[in-house]
Protein backbone atom coordinates (compact mmCIF):
# COMPACT_ATOMS: atom_id res chain seq x y z
CA UNK A 1 0.00 0.00 0.00
CA UNK A 2 1.31 3.25 -0.92
CA UNK A 3 0.68 6.87 0.35
CA UNK A 4 -1.10 7.98 -3.05
CA UNK A 5 -3.48 4.71 -2.46
CA UNK A 6 -4.01 5.51 1.20
CA UNK A 7 -4.53 8.57 1.14
CA UNK A 8 -7.99 8.77 -1.29
CA UNK A 9 -9.05 5.37 -0.10
CA UNK A 10 -10.33 3.87 3.22
CA UNK A 11 -7.87 1.43 2.82
CA UNK A 12 -4.59 0.83 5.26
CA UNK A 13 -1.55 2.72 6.27
CA UNK A 14 1.42 2.96 4.31
CA UNK A 15 4.49 1.08 5.51
CA UNK A 16 7.24 2.23 7.42
CA UNK A 17 5.62 5.26 9.09
CA UNK A 18 6.18 5.34 13.40
CA UNK A 19 5.38 7.28 15.71
CA UNK A 20 6.90 8.01 19.09
CA UNK A 21 4.72 5.54 20.82
CA UNK A 22 4.61 1.75 20.77
CA UNK A 23 1.08 1.62 18.67
CA UNK A 24 1.22 2.09 14.92
CA UNK A 25 0.55 5.70 14.33
CA UNK A 26 -2.76 5.14 12.45
CA UNK A 27 -4.20 7.75 14.11
CA UNK A 28 -1.48 10.28 12.75
CA UNK A 29 -1.90 8.84 9.17
CA UNK A 30 -5.30 9.28 9.43
CA UNK A 31 -4.43 13.38 10.12
CA UNK A 32 -3.49 13.56 6.16
CA UNK A 33 -5.94 11.64 5.14
CA UNK A 34 -8.34 13.63 6.82
CA UNK A 35 -6.48 17.00 5.41
CA UNK A 36 -6.48 15.64 2.17
CA UNK A 37 -10.23 14.46 1.37
CA UNK A 38 -11.56 17.77 4.21
CA UNK A 39 -9.71 20.61 2.39
CA UNK A 40 -10.97 19.32 -1.07
CA UNK A 41 -14.76 18.68 -0.10
CA UNK A 42 -13.92 21.75 1.43
CA UNK A 43 -13.16 23.51 -2.38
CA UNK A 44 -15.99 21.97 -3.73
CA UNK A 45 -18.48 23.29 -0.76
CA UNK A 46 -16.99 26.70 -1.73
CA UNK A 47 -17.33 25.73 -5.67
CA UNK A 48 -20.88 24.81 -5.71
CA UNK A 49 -22.47 26.50 -3.10
CA UNK A 50 -26.24 26.29 -4.42
CA UNK A 51 -25.86 22.63 -4.98
CA UNK A 52 -24.54 22.41 -1.10
CA UNK A 53 -27.78 24.18 0.18
CA UNK A 54 -30.08 22.30 -2.58
CA UNK A 55 -28.81 18.89 -1.06
CA UNK A 56 -28.01 19.71 2.58
CA UNK A 57 -24.80 19.13 4.30
CA UNK A 58 -24.71 15.31 4.99
CA UNK A 59 -25.33 14.82 1.74
CA UNK A 60 -23.05 17.30 -0.18
CA UNK A 61 -20.75 15.18 2.05
CA UNK A 62 -20.96 12.07 0.99
CA UNK A 63 -21.65 12.97 -2.86
CA UNK A 64 -18.20 15.17 -2.61
CA UNK A 65 -16.19 12.45 -1.04
CA UNK A 66 -17.32 9.94 -3.74
CA UNK A 67 -16.34 12.37 -6.25
CA UNK A 68 -13.17 13.40 -5.03
CA UNK A 69 -12.12 9.18 -4.92
CA UNK A 70 -13.33 8.49 -8.08
CA UNK A 71 -12.00 12.27 -9.71
CA UNK A 72 -9.21 14.02 -7.69
CA UNK A 73 -7.78 17.01 -8.86
CA UNK A 74 -4.86 16.39 -11.54
CA UNK A 75 -3.65 20.00 -11.00
CA UNK A 76 -2.68 22.14 -7.87
CA UNK A 77 -5.10 24.98 -9.69
CA UNK A 78 -7.86 24.07 -7.31
CA UNK A 79 -9.70 27.08 -8.84
CA UNK A 80 -10.31 24.81 -11.56
CA UNK A 81 -11.43 21.92 -9.69
CA UNK A 82 -14.81 20.30 -10.18
CA UNK A 83 -15.28 20.56 -14.40
CA UNK A 84 -16.39 16.91 -14.06
CA UNK A 85 -18.99 16.89 -10.93
CA UNK A 86 -21.84 17.71 -13.34
CA UNK A 87 -21.12 14.32 -15.44
CA UNK A 88 -20.78 13.03 -11.76
CA UNK A 89 -24.06 13.82 -10.06
CA UNK A 90 -25.58 12.81 -13.61
CA UNK A 91 -24.68 9.27 -12.90
CA UNK A 92 -24.80 9.37 -9.08
CA UNK A 93 -28.12 7.24 -8.44
CA UNK A 94 -28.55 8.71 -4.89
CA UNK A 95 -29.37 12.32 -6.76
CA UNK A 96 -31.54 10.53 -9.02
CA UNK A 97 -33.93 12.51 -7.09
CA UNK A 98 -33.08 16.57 -7.71
CA UNK A 99 -33.14 15.84 -11.29
CA UNK A 100 -31.86 19.31 -12.22
CA UNK A 101 -29.28 19.14 -9.61
CA UNK A 102 -26.42 18.49 -12.13
CA UNK A 103 -27.27 21.30 -14.78
CA UNK A 104 -26.69 23.44 -11.54
CA UNK A 105 -23.47 21.82 -11.10
CA UNK A 106 -22.98 23.35 -15.05
CA UNK A 107 -24.11 26.85 -13.76
CA UNK A 108 -21.84 26.97 -10.78
CA UNK A 109 -18.84 26.03 -12.86
CA UNK A 110 -19.13 28.30 -15.49
CA UNK A 111 -19.96 31.09 -13.14
CA UNK A 112 -16.57 30.21 -11.25
CA UNK A 113 -15.01 30.30 -14.72
CA UNK A 114 -16.36 33.39 -15.39
CA UNK A 115 -14.48 35.15 -12.38
CA UNK A 116 -11.50 34.04 -12.90
CA UNK A 117 -11.80 34.51 -16.91
CA UNK A 118 -9.54 36.79 -18.79
CA UNK A 119 -10.11 40.86 -18.16
CA UNK A 120 -10.85 42.14 -21.71
CA UNK A 121 -11.98 45.27 -23.39
CA UNK A 122 -15.26 45.31 -24.81
CA UNK A 123 -15.62 47.04 -28.60
CA UNK A 124 -17.04 50.60 -28.94
CA UNK A 125 -20.68 51.13 -29.83
CA UNK A 126 -19.61 52.39 -33.30
CA UNK A 127 -18.44 49.26 -33.99
CA UNK A 128 -22.48 48.05 -34.34
CA UNK A 129 -23.04 50.59 -36.84
CA UNK A 130 -20.53 49.06 -38.96
CA UNK A 131 -22.24 48.38 -42.38
CA UNK A 132 -20.62 45.26 -43.05
CA UNK A 133 -22.09 44.36 -39.55
CA UNK A 134 -23.79 41.14 -40.71
CA UNK A 135 -21.03 39.48 -42.76
CA UNK A 136 -18.94 39.85 -39.68
CA UNK A 137 -17.54 37.95 -36.52
CA UNK A 138 -18.42 39.31 -33.18
CA UNK A 139 -15.75 37.60 -30.40
CA UNK A 140 -17.05 37.34 -27.22
CA UNK A 141 -15.12 37.80 -24.18
CA UNK A 142 -13.86 34.63 -22.37
CA UNK A 143 -16.05 35.02 -19.20
CA UNK A 144 -19.16 34.40 -21.56
CA UNK A 145 -20.91 31.00 -21.62
CA UNK A 146 -24.63 29.66 -22.03
CA UNK A 147 -25.89 27.01 -19.75
CA UNK A 148 -29.26 25.45 -20.86
CA UNK A 149 -31.45 23.02 -18.92
CA UNK A 150 -34.90 21.06 -19.79
CA UNK A 151 -35.25 22.50 -15.89
CA UNK A 152 -36.49 26.32 -15.12
CA UNK A 153 -32.33 26.04 -13.80
CA UNK A 154 -32.28 30.13 -13.60
CA UNK A 155 -35.30 30.48 -11.55
CA UNK A 156 -33.87 27.34 -8.81
CA UNK A 157 -29.95 28.93 -8.90
CA UNK A 158 -32.07 32.62 -8.34
CA UNK A 159 -34.72 31.72 -5.19
CA UNK A 160 -31.26 29.59 -3.50
CA UNK A 161 -29.67 33.11 -3.17
CA UNK A 162 -32.38 34.60 -2.07
CA UNK A 163 -33.39 32.17 0.01
CA UNK A 164 -37.34 31.80 -1.54
CA UNK A 165 -38.94 28.99 -3.17
CA UNK A 166 -38.52 29.09 -6.83
CA UNK A 167 -41.96 30.19 -9.17
CA UNK A 168 -41.41 26.54 -10.99
CA UNK A 169 -39.95 23.71 -10.89
CA UNK A 170 -41.16 22.53 -14.41
CA UNK A 171 -39.95 24.34 -17.70
CA UNK A 172 -36.99 24.34 -19.67
CA UNK A 173 -34.61 27.58 -19.26
CA UNK A 174 -31.33 28.55 -20.42
CA UNK A 175 -28.87 30.51 -18.45
CA UNK A 176 -26.25 33.36 -19.90
CA UNK A 177 -22.97 34.12 -18.03
CA UNK A 178 -21.08 37.68 -18.85
CA UNK A 179 -18.46 39.22 -16.35
CA UNK A 180 -19.44 43.02 -17.11
CA UNK A 181 -16.31 43.98 -14.37
CA UNK A 182 -15.29 41.51 -11.61
CA UNK A 183 -18.44 39.91 -11.06
CA UNK A 184 -20.00 36.97 -12.88
CA UNK A 185 -23.50 37.83 -14.00
CA UNK A 186 -26.39 35.20 -14.80
CA UNK A 187 -29.79 36.33 -16.14
CA UNK A 188 -32.35 33.82 -18.15
CA UNK A 189 -32.04 34.24 -21.95
CA UNK A 190 -34.60 32.28 -24.15
CA UNK A 191 -33.85 29.12 -25.87
CA UNK A 192 -33.14 31.00 -29.40
CA UNK A 193 -31.27 33.44 -27.87
CA UNK A 194 -29.00 30.79 -26.15
CA UNK A 195 -28.48 29.28 -29.47
CA UNK A 196 -27.48 32.48 -30.97
CA UNK A 197 -24.88 32.92 -28.38
CA UNK A 198 -23.40 29.74 -28.93
CA UNK A 199 -23.16 30.00 -32.46
CA UNK A 200 -21.66 33.46 -32.65
CA UNK A 201 -17.99 31.20 -32.00
CA UNK A 202 -18.10 30.04 -35.03
CA UNK A 203 -20.67 31.47 -37.58
CA UNK A 204 -20.82 35.27 -38.46
CA UNK A 205 -23.63 37.37 -37.02
CA UNK A 206 -26.50 37.35 -39.56
CA UNK A 207 -25.95 33.52 -39.66
CA UNK A 208 -25.77 33.30 -36.35
CA UNK A 209 -29.02 34.73 -36.11
CA UNK A 210 -31.24 33.17 -38.54
CA UNK A 211 -33.51 31.60 -35.81
CA UNK A 212 -33.69 34.90 -33.77
CA UNK A 213 -36.83 36.20 -33.82
CA UNK A 214 -35.38 39.69 -32.74
CA UNK A 215 -31.47 40.24 -32.81
CA UNK A 216 -31.83 43.57 -30.62
CA UNK A 217 -32.53 43.06 -26.96
CA UNK A 218 -29.21 40.12 -26.83
CA UNK A 219 -26.85 42.30 -28.69
CA UNK A 220 -27.57 44.68 -26.34
CA UNK A 221 -27.24 42.85 -23.69
CA UNK A 222 -24.24 41.11 -24.59
CA UNK A 223 -22.94 45.11 -25.65
CA UNK A 224 -24.15 46.39 -21.97
CA UNK A 225 -22.73 43.05 -19.81
CA UNK A 226 -19.05 44.01 -21.91
CA UNK A 227 -19.32 40.81 -23.35
CA UNK A 228 -18.30 41.73 -27.17
CA UNK A 229 -14.49 42.32 -27.94
CA UNK A 230 -13.73 42.63 -31.76
CA UNK A 231 -16.88 42.73 -34.55
CA UNK A 232 -14.06 41.28 -37.44
CA UNK A 233 -14.92 41.62 -40.93
CA UNK A 234 -14.88 38.02 -42.69
CA UNK A 235 -14.39 39.23 -46.63
CA UNK B 1 23.65 33.21 -12.38
CA UNK B 2 20.49 33.70 -10.25
CA UNK B 3 19.15 37.01 -9.97
CA UNK B 4 20.10 38.21 -6.53
CA UNK B 5 19.48 41.94 -7.21
CA UNK B 6 15.83 42.28 -6.56
CA UNK B 7 13.97 43.95 -3.42
CA UNK B 8 13.43 41.76 -0.07
CA UNK B 9 11.04 41.52 2.16
CA UNK B 10 11.02 44.12 5.29
CA UNK B 11 12.76 42.88 8.53
CA UNK B 12 9.31 43.60 9.21
CA UNK B 13 6.01 41.83 10.22
CA UNK B 14 3.95 40.66 7.23
CA UNK B 15 0.23 38.24 6.96
CA UNK B 16 -0.77 36.05 4.29
CA UNK B 17 -3.38 37.83 2.27
CA UNK B 18 -7.48 36.73 2.58
CA UNK B 19 -9.85 39.38 0.21
CA UNK B 20 -12.07 39.63 2.99
CA UNK B 21 -9.40 42.01 4.70
CA UNK B 22 -8.66 43.89 0.87
CA UNK B 23 -10.60 46.99 1.73
CA UNK B 24 -9.13 47.39 5.56
CA UNK B 25 -5.66 46.61 4.64
CA UNK B 26 -5.65 49.63 2.07
CA UNK B 27 -7.57 51.83 4.37
CA UNK B 28 -4.72 51.03 7.50
CA UNK B 29 -2.22 48.31 7.10
CA UNK B 30 -1.59 49.21 10.93
CA UNK B 31 1.51 46.80 11.62
CA UNK B 32 1.49 45.09 8.53
CA UNK B 33 4.48 45.56 6.40
CA UNK B 34 4.23 43.08 3.97
CA UNK B 35 1.87 40.25 2.51
CA UNK B 36 2.18 36.94 1.06
CA UNK B 37 -0.06 35.20 -1.28
CA UNK B 38 -0.72 31.38 -2.49
CA UNK B 39 0.43 31.06 -5.57
CA UNK B 40 -1.82 28.78 -6.62
CA UNK B 41 -4.69 31.17 -5.48
CA UNK B 42 -3.48 33.56 -8.24
CA UNK B 43 -3.38 31.44 -11.74
CA UNK B 44 -6.57 32.33 -13.20
CA UNK B 45 -6.58 34.22 -16.24
CA UNK B 46 -7.68 37.71 -14.51
CA UNK B 47 -10.71 38.81 -12.77
CA UNK B 48 -10.98 40.05 -9.23
CA UNK B 49 -8.36 38.18 -7.67
CA UNK B 50 -5.42 39.23 -9.91
CA UNK B 51 -6.48 43.15 -9.73
CA UNK B 52 -6.42 42.92 -6.51
CA UNK B 53 -3.49 41.34 -6.38
CA UNK B 54 -1.73 44.06 -8.95
CA UNK B 55 -3.14 46.97 -7.06
CA UNK B 56 -1.48 44.84 -3.51
CA UNK B 57 1.64 45.09 -5.09
CA UNK B 58 1.80 48.72 -5.86
CA UNK B 59 1.32 49.18 -2.10
CA UNK B 60 3.25 46.69 -0.40
CA UNK B 61 6.31 44.05 -0.62
CA UNK B 62 4.75 40.50 -1.86
CA UNK B 63 5.78 37.24 -1.16
CA UNK B 64 4.67 34.44 -3.38
CA UNK B 65 4.55 31.11 -1.49
CA UNK B 66 4.08 28.20 -3.51
CA UNK B 67 1.97 25.15 -1.89
CA UNK B 68 1.69 22.82 -5.15
CA UNK B 69 4.97 22.41 -6.94
CA UNK B 70 5.67 18.97 -4.66
CA UNK B 71 9.64 19.57 -4.77
CA UNK B 72 9.50 16.42 -2.58
CA UNK B 73 8.14 14.09 -4.65
CA UNK B 74 8.99 11.22 -6.25
CA UNK B 75 7.68 12.58 -9.33
CA UNK B 76 9.43 14.96 -11.85
CA UNK B 77 8.03 18.29 -11.23
CA UNK B 78 4.94 19.11 -12.86
CA UNK B 79 6.08 21.11 -16.02
CA UNK B 80 2.64 23.07 -16.75
CA UNK B 81 2.61 24.24 -13.10
CA UNK B 82 6.22 25.66 -13.25
CA UNK B 83 5.39 27.72 -16.03
CA UNK B 84 2.76 28.73 -14.13
CA UNK B 85 4.47 30.04 -11.28
CA UNK B 86 6.97 31.49 -13.69
CA UNK B 87 4.46 33.64 -15.56
CA UNK B 88 3.43 34.66 -11.78
CA UNK B 89 6.96 35.81 -10.43
CA UNK B 90 7.41 37.18 -13.75
CA UNK B 91 4.78 39.70 -13.66
CA UNK B 92 4.73 40.96 -10.33
CA UNK B 93 8.67 40.22 -9.44
CA UNK B 94 7.91 39.44 -5.92
CA UNK B 95 10.01 40.75 -3.12
CA UNK B 96 10.67 36.45 -2.28
CA UNK B 97 8.90 33.17 -3.58
CA UNK B 98 8.97 30.45 -1.37
CA UNK B 99 7.99 26.48 -1.46
CA UNK B 100 8.10 23.60 0.67
CA UNK B 101 10.06 20.43 1.91
CA UNK B 102 7.23 18.44 1.32
CA UNK B 103 4.84 16.35 -1.73
CA UNK B 104 1.38 17.47 -2.92
CA UNK B 105 1.18 15.32 -6.33
CA UNK B 106 1.92 11.25 -7.19
CA UNK B 107 1.18 10.00 -10.74
CA UNK B 108 -0.90 12.91 -11.81
CA UNK B 109 -3.02 12.95 -8.84
CA UNK B 110 -2.76 16.33 -6.86
CA UNK B 111 -3.41 15.67 -3.01
CA UNK B 112 -4.04 19.53 -1.87
CA UNK B 113 -1.63 18.74 1.64
CA UNK B 114 1.93 19.03 2.26
CA UNK B 115 3.18 15.57 2.46
CA UNK B 116 5.92 14.15 4.26
CA UNK B 117 9.03 12.58 3.44
CA UNK B 118 11.63 10.35 4.47
CA UNK B 119 15.10 12.07 4.82
CA UNK B 120 17.98 9.53 3.21
CA UNK B 121 21.16 10.39 0.52
CA UNK B 122 18.02 9.27 -2.10
CA UNK B 123 15.64 11.82 -1.26
CA UNK B 124 18.24 14.60 -0.56
CA UNK B 125 19.76 14.32 -4.08
CA UNK B 126 16.10 14.32 -5.52
CA UNK B 127 14.95 17.57 -3.31
CA UNK B 128 18.23 19.76 -4.64
CA UNK B 129 17.63 18.65 -8.06
CA UNK B 130 14.10 19.44 -7.73
CA UNK B 131 15.27 23.27 -6.07
CA UNK B 132 18.09 23.66 -8.57
CA UNK B 133 15.61 23.07 -11.23
CA UNK B 134 13.31 25.50 -10.14
CA UNK B 135 15.78 28.34 -9.23
CA UNK B 136 16.95 28.07 -12.75
CA UNK B 137 13.79 28.73 -14.02
CA UNK B 138 12.21 31.27 -12.00
CA UNK B 139 15.68 32.78 -12.04
CA UNK B 140 15.74 33.37 -8.66
CA UNK B 141 16.46 31.90 -4.73
CA UNK B 142 13.65 29.72 -3.34
CA UNK B 143 13.28 29.98 0.47
CA UNK B 144 12.53 26.25 1.44
CA UNK B 145 9.98 25.63 4.12
CA UNK B 146 10.41 23.14 6.82
CA UNK B 147 7.28 21.37 7.02
CA UNK B 148 4.82 20.08 9.93
CA UNK B 149 5.11 16.54 10.52
CA UNK B 150 2.69 13.86 12.20
CA UNK B 151 4.30 10.63 11.39
CA UNK B 152 7.83 8.84 11.02
CA UNK B 153 9.51 6.66 8.32
CA UNK B 154 11.49 3.80 9.44
CA UNK B 155 13.64 4.90 6.42
CA UNK B 156 15.09 8.23 7.71
CA UNK B 157 18.63 8.09 8.38
CA UNK B 158 19.14 11.92 8.57
CA UNK B 159 18.08 14.38 10.93
CA UNK B 160 15.63 17.41 9.31
CA UNK B 161 18.21 20.07 10.18
CA UNK B 162 21.29 18.46 8.60
CA UNK B 163 18.87 17.37 5.56
CA UNK B 164 17.94 21.23 5.13
CA UNK B 165 21.64 22.56 5.77
CA UNK B 166 22.39 19.86 3.04
CA UNK B 167 20.17 21.40 0.67
CA UNK B 168 21.48 24.72 1.04
CA UNK B 169 24.74 23.60 0.68
CA UNK B 170 23.98 22.08 -2.72
CA UNK B 171 21.49 24.55 -3.88
CA UNK B 172 21.86 27.84 -2.28
CA UNK B 173 18.78 27.94 -1.76
CA UNK B 174 17.31 30.08 1.61
CA UNK B 175 14.71 28.88 4.35
CA UNK B 176 11.78 29.96 4.99
CA UNK B 177 11.59 29.36 9.12
CA UNK B 178 8.05 27.95 10.43
CA UNK B 179 8.58 27.93 13.96
CA UNK B 180 5.14 26.54 14.90
CA UNK B 181 5.68 24.04 12.27
CA UNK B 182 8.98 23.42 14.39
CA UNK B 183 6.80 23.41 17.34
CA UNK B 184 4.19 21.08 16.10
CA UNK B 185 6.66 18.22 14.45
CA UNK B 186 8.88 18.06 17.58
CA UNK B 187 5.72 17.61 19.95
CA UNK B 188 4.73 15.08 17.76
CA UNK B 189 7.77 13.10 17.54
CA UNK B 190 8.35 13.52 21.63
CA UNK B 191 10.97 15.86 20.67
CA UNK B 192 12.30 19.16 21.84
CA UNK B 193 11.95 22.18 19.93
CA UNK B 194 14.65 24.32 21.56
CA UNK B 195 17.23 21.23 20.81
CA UNK B 196 16.10 21.05 16.66
CA UNK B 197 16.29 25.01 16.70
CA UNK B 198 19.73 24.81 18.03
CA UNK B 199 20.50 22.62 15.23
CA UNK B 200 18.83 25.02 12.43
CA UNK B 201 20.77 26.67 9.87
CA UNK B 202 19.70 30.31 10.95
CA UNK B 203 21.94 32.18 8.67
CA UNK B 204 20.41 31.09 5.74
CA UNK B 205 17.11 32.04 7.07
CA UNK B 206 15.00 34.75 4.84
CA UNK B 207 11.60 34.48 6.13
CA UNK B 208 10.11 33.12 9.35
CA UNK B 209 6.10 32.41 9.67
CA UNK B 210 4.10 32.28 12.35
CA UNK B 211 0.69 30.13 13.12
CA UNK B 212 -1.88 28.66 15.32
CA UNK B 213 -2.42 24.93 15.42
CA UNK B 214 -5.13 22.02 17.12
CA UNK B 215 -4.78 19.69 19.54
CA UNK B 216 -5.59 16.13 19.80
CA UNK B 217 -4.20 13.07 20.95
CA UNK B 218 -2.79 9.95 19.85
CA UNK B 219 -3.58 5.88 20.12
CA UNK B 220 -1.32 6.14 23.01
CA UNK B 221 -2.66 9.32 24.37
CA UNK B 222 0.38 11.29 23.40
CA UNK B 223 0.20 14.99 21.88
CA UNK B 224 -0.88 15.69 18.25
CA UNK B 225 -0.70 18.52 17.04
CA UNK B 226 -2.60 19.56 13.77
CA UNK B 227 -0.83 22.71 11.53
CA UNK B 228 -4.11 24.04 11.11
CA UNK B 229 -3.40 27.94 10.74
CA UNK B 230 -6.85 28.93 12.51
CA UNK B 231 -6.14 30.27 15.63
CA UNK B 232 -3.90 32.40 17.22
CA UNK B 233 -0.24 31.83 17.82
CA UNK B 234 0.58 30.20 21.29
CA UNK B 235 2.57 31.17 23.78
CA UNK B 236 5.04 28.95 23.84
CA UNK B 237 5.38 29.50 19.75
CA UNK B 238 5.76 32.78 20.93
CA UNK B 239 8.67 32.28 22.99
CA UNK B 240 10.45 30.00 20.43
CA UNK B 241 10.01 32.99 18.14
CA UNK B 242 11.14 35.38 20.59
CA UNK B 243 14.16 33.07 21.65
CA UNK B 244 15.02 32.72 17.51
CA UNK B 245 14.86 36.43 16.44
CA UNK B 246 17.36 37.19 19.56
CA UNK B 247 19.90 34.58 18.00
CA UNK B 248 19.38 35.32 14.33
CA UNK B 249 18.54 39.04 14.33
CA UNK B 250 15.37 40.10 12.55
CA UNK B 251 13.51 38.18 9.71
CA UNK B 252 10.67 39.47 8.06
CA UNK B 253 7.82 37.43 10.05
CA UNK B 254 4.56 36.22 8.88
CA UNK B 255 1.30 35.67 10.52
CA UNK B 256 -0.75 32.44 8.71
CA UNK B 257 -4.18 32.29 9.39
CA UNK B 258 -6.13 30.29 6.63
CA UNK B 259 -9.12 28.60 8.61
CA UNK B 260 -11.84 30.66 10.93
CA UNK B 261 -10.29 34.08 9.05
CA UNK B 262 -10.75 36.38 12.05
CA UNK B 263 -11.54 40.01 10.97
CA UNK B 264 -8.69 42.37 10.31
CA UNK B 265 -8.27 43.98 13.54
CA UNK B 266 -7.43 40.32 15.40
CA UNK B 267 -5.25 39.13 12.27
CA UNK B 268 -3.49 43.14 12.60
CA UNK B 269 -3.18 42.66 16.20
CA UNK B 270 -1.29 39.03 15.71
CA UNK B 271 1.31 40.91 13.54
CA UNK B 272 1.88 44.18 15.91
CA UNK B 273 2.98 41.35 18.35
CA UNK B 274 5.18 39.84 15.89
CA UNK B 275 6.57 43.58 15.12
CA UNK B 276 6.94 44.33 18.73
CA UNK B 277 9.72 41.40 19.10
CA UNK B 278 11.34 42.43 15.93
CA UNK B 279 12.10 45.57 17.48
CA UNK B 280 13.48 44.03 20.35
CA UNK B 281 10.07 44.02 23.29
CA UNK B 282 9.80 41.27 25.34
CA UNK B 283 6.23 39.66 23.49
Amino acid sequence: MTWAESLLAPARMPKGLKGPGATPPTRRFDVYRNNVMSSLVNALRDGFPVIHRLVGEAFFAGLATEYVREHPPTSPCVVRYGDSFSDFIAGFPPAASVPYLADMARLEYALRQAYHAADVMPVEASEFERPDLAEAKLHLAPAVSVVRSSWPIYDIWRANLDRSKPARLAGAQSVLITRPDWDPVAEPVSAEEAGFVTRLATEPLAIAARNLPDLAPILTRLMLRKSITAVEALS
Amino acid sequence: MLDMTRGHLPKAAGVGFKPQHYTDILADPGAVNWLEIHAENYMGDGGRPLAQLRALSERFPISVHGVGLSIGGADPLDQDHLARLKHLVGWLNPASFSEHLAWSSHGGTYFNDLLPLPYTAETLARVADHIDEVQEVLGRRLLLENPSVYVGFDETDMEETDFLTELVRRTGCGLLLDINNVFVSCTNQARDPREYLSRFPLTAVGEVHLGGHDEDEDLDGMPLLIDAHGSEVVDPVWTLYTETIARMGPKPTLIEWDTNVPDWDMLEAEAFRAARVLAGVRA
